[in-house]
């Protein structure tokens, strides 16, 4: 039973990385092998590479990624420290505001953003596909309730030594959250290399693609002719992430649990 | 930093409690640490929210010098939209059939993986990969399986004299292809969250069940399980309604809303509107429709909650 699973869960992926194997006489066969008869693994991964800059859009992806994570703990730390251990007069309708966050999906904000976006002439950057996700009410809410339990003899020991309430968030709490953090970290580098809707909607050039946008891009210039090649960068781009979550699911799995119990 | 100090009678400052010398310190603390979060927030989430609202208020198209106040003549025009019905149905038909699928099965692995005598960790990863992958490529790779003659789905039906069709391009079978894929991304996330769910429901309820004579697998399930998962099942049925009322992707990229908008989902109509033909403010309105779905959801996710808080 359990066996069957594994399969359907799997079996994409095999497919996948299989047809990117084969020269296109056998993609099309109507009997199906998993090996291919006669390799054309390199062929295919060459032209995934060269006919369309997939290396550029892999590339992307890690740098879209990391700008993005980078700027959503800079923000969401030292306001979830704010939310959870100090006293102050914004804090609860701040918190609200976080929950009503949560509740919105993000493609509501999609049509604003683009029309402010194109009057600030950022269409078509970088900057265009990181900006709106510097902000993470996900983040901001899960590291609030990780840093609840961080006892408070912790935070005005610090404060007895002098720091102030900024050092206290990077020197005293970032240590202590670092499972959530991580956590969070990995979740979002999933969800912003996957997502293809906002880039989809800002970016038309192929060397800002991210690599879903780079796929896609891939499969309209070969007019669905060539599967090889197009599996091959599919397999490519979804490496990285295989990869990824092989390395850490524990953090993973650790993630999206913790952030269910809500 | 100074500090002002009220000349009272003695009894008035014995009762005061000491004014703390670092309140204020705090607040400013609080309210810097947070500000750059603030701003961000209302910058490109709520912000936009409410302007999508407004937007969807006028008939504002991209690039227009000027627009007018219009009302509700948005969500007039949507009610007499052939599209947007057939949109609305068809995104309720791919919400009815993912999800209780994605959800069930997610429950039903998670039992399956926690019972297993060993090797629970692979399955457990193996079964969550799903979730990690790029939808896009995968989408690509499912339209191949799904391929009338080469692709393996019809190859293994047809060699088990099972009906074969053109799953994508059949305008009756393509959307549940699609919400197939939809499935298959889905199940490996519920069935970590019911993991959860079930390490949560203490040990001695089965014992005690048992002791009452109810000891076979489904007495457990029917009296201990399936009553103490209430919370959890109610958080990933809710969760995944959300996203199955977020499907975008597959249909963007495999189908294109066809065969003869068979496939035309409320998001995938709004894209369209909003960002092909540039029909901006009735787009808002579509975008308002999905955020009332949405919103709805959750709410009546809350009220199950505290229905159930009032029984326990």
């Amino acid at each position: 039973m359990l066996g069957m699973a594994v399969f359907f869960s799997v079996a994409p992926f095999v497919l996948m990385v299989a047809i990117s194997l084969k020269p296109p006489g056998e993609v099309f066969s109507p009997q199906f092998t998993l090996l291919p008869q006669q390799w054309h693994a390199v062929e295919n991964y060459t032209l995934a590479f060269t006919k369309q800059p997939l290396l550029r859009f892999i590339l992307n992806g890690l740098f879209v990624t990391a700008c993005i994570f980078a700027a959503q703990a800079l923000v969401a730390l030292p306001c979830a420290y704010a939310l959870a251990k100090l006293r102050w007069s914004g804090r609860n309708i701040t918190f609200v505001f976080v929950l009503l966050g949560l509740l919105v999906p993000t493609q509501v904000a999609a049509l604003p953003l683009y029309i402010g976006l194109w009057k600030l002439g950022l269409l078509d950057t970088y900057a265009a596909i990181i900006l709106p996700s510097t902000i993470s009410v996900f983040g901001i809410f899960l590291m609030r309730q990780y840093f609840m339990t961080v006892p408070d003899d912790l935070i005005s020991a610090a404060r007895l030594d002098g720091l102030g309430e900024f050092a206290i968030v990077w020197r005293i709490m970032l240590p202590t959250a670092m499972p959530a953090l991580v956590a969070f970290g990995m979740l979002s580098f999933v969800w912003n290399w996957n997502d293809y809707f906002w880039p989809l909607l800002v970016i038309q050039t192929e060397t800002l693609a991210t690599p879903p946008l780079g796929v896609v891009f891939f499969n309209n210039a070969e007019a669905g002719t060539n599967y090889g090649a197009l599996m091959a960068a599919a397999t490519a781009v979804t490496a990285p992430l295989v990869l990824a979550f092989l390395f850490a699911q524990r953090w993973f799995i650790d993630g999206v649990t913790m952030s269910a119990v809500k | 930093m100074a500090e002002t100090t009220l000349r009272l009678p003695v009894a008035a400052v014995a009762l005061r409690p000491a004014p703390r010398t670092g309140a204020l310190a705090e607040a400013f603390a609080g309210w810097t640490l947070a500000a750059p979060a603030i701003v961000l927030m209302w910058l490109m989430l709520l912000g936009p929210v409410v302007a999508v609202i407004v937007l969807s208020l006028t008939d504002w198209t991209l690039g227009a010098p000027a627009f007018r106040w219009i009302g509700l003549d948005n969500y007039l025009a949507l009610t007499k939209d052939r599209v947007f019905w057939i949109s609305l149905q068809n995104t309720l038909a791919y919400v009815a059939f993912t999800v209780p699928l994605s959800v069930f099965g997610g429950l039903a692995l998670a039992m399956l993986v926690e019972s297993a005598s060993s090797l629970r960790g692979l399955y457990r990863t193996l079964l969550f990969l799903p979730v990690t992958s790029t939808l896009i490529a995968m989408a690509l790779v499912f339209q191949f399986a799904f391929h009338p003659t080469v692709g393996l789905v019809n190859q293994a039906l047809g060699a088990v004299g099972l009906p074969t069709t053109d799953w994508l391009k059949n305008p009756s079978t393509a959307l549940y292809a699609l919400g197939v894929i939809g499935i298959w991304q889905a199940i490996g996330l519920n069935m970590v969250l019911f993991l959860a769910g079930l390490k949560s429901i203490p040990r001695d309820l089965y014992e005690a069940s048992a002791v009452d004579g109810a000891d076979g697998a489904w007495e457990r399930f029917r009296r201990v399980t399936w009553p103490m998962l209430g919370p959890s099942l109610l958080f990933v049925v809710t969760i995944t309604a959300i996203r199955a009322l977020q499907v975008f992707d597959t249909v963007q990229v495999l189908t294109d809303g066809g065969p003869n908008k068979a496939t035309s989902v409320l998001l995938y109509q709004m894209y369209q509107e909003g960002f092909s033909f540039l029909r901006t403010a009735y787009a808002a309105a579509l975008t308002c429709v999905f955020l009332g779905m949405v919103l709805l959801l959750t709410w009546m996710q809350t009220q199950l909650m505290e229905k159930k808080t009032h029984y326990g």
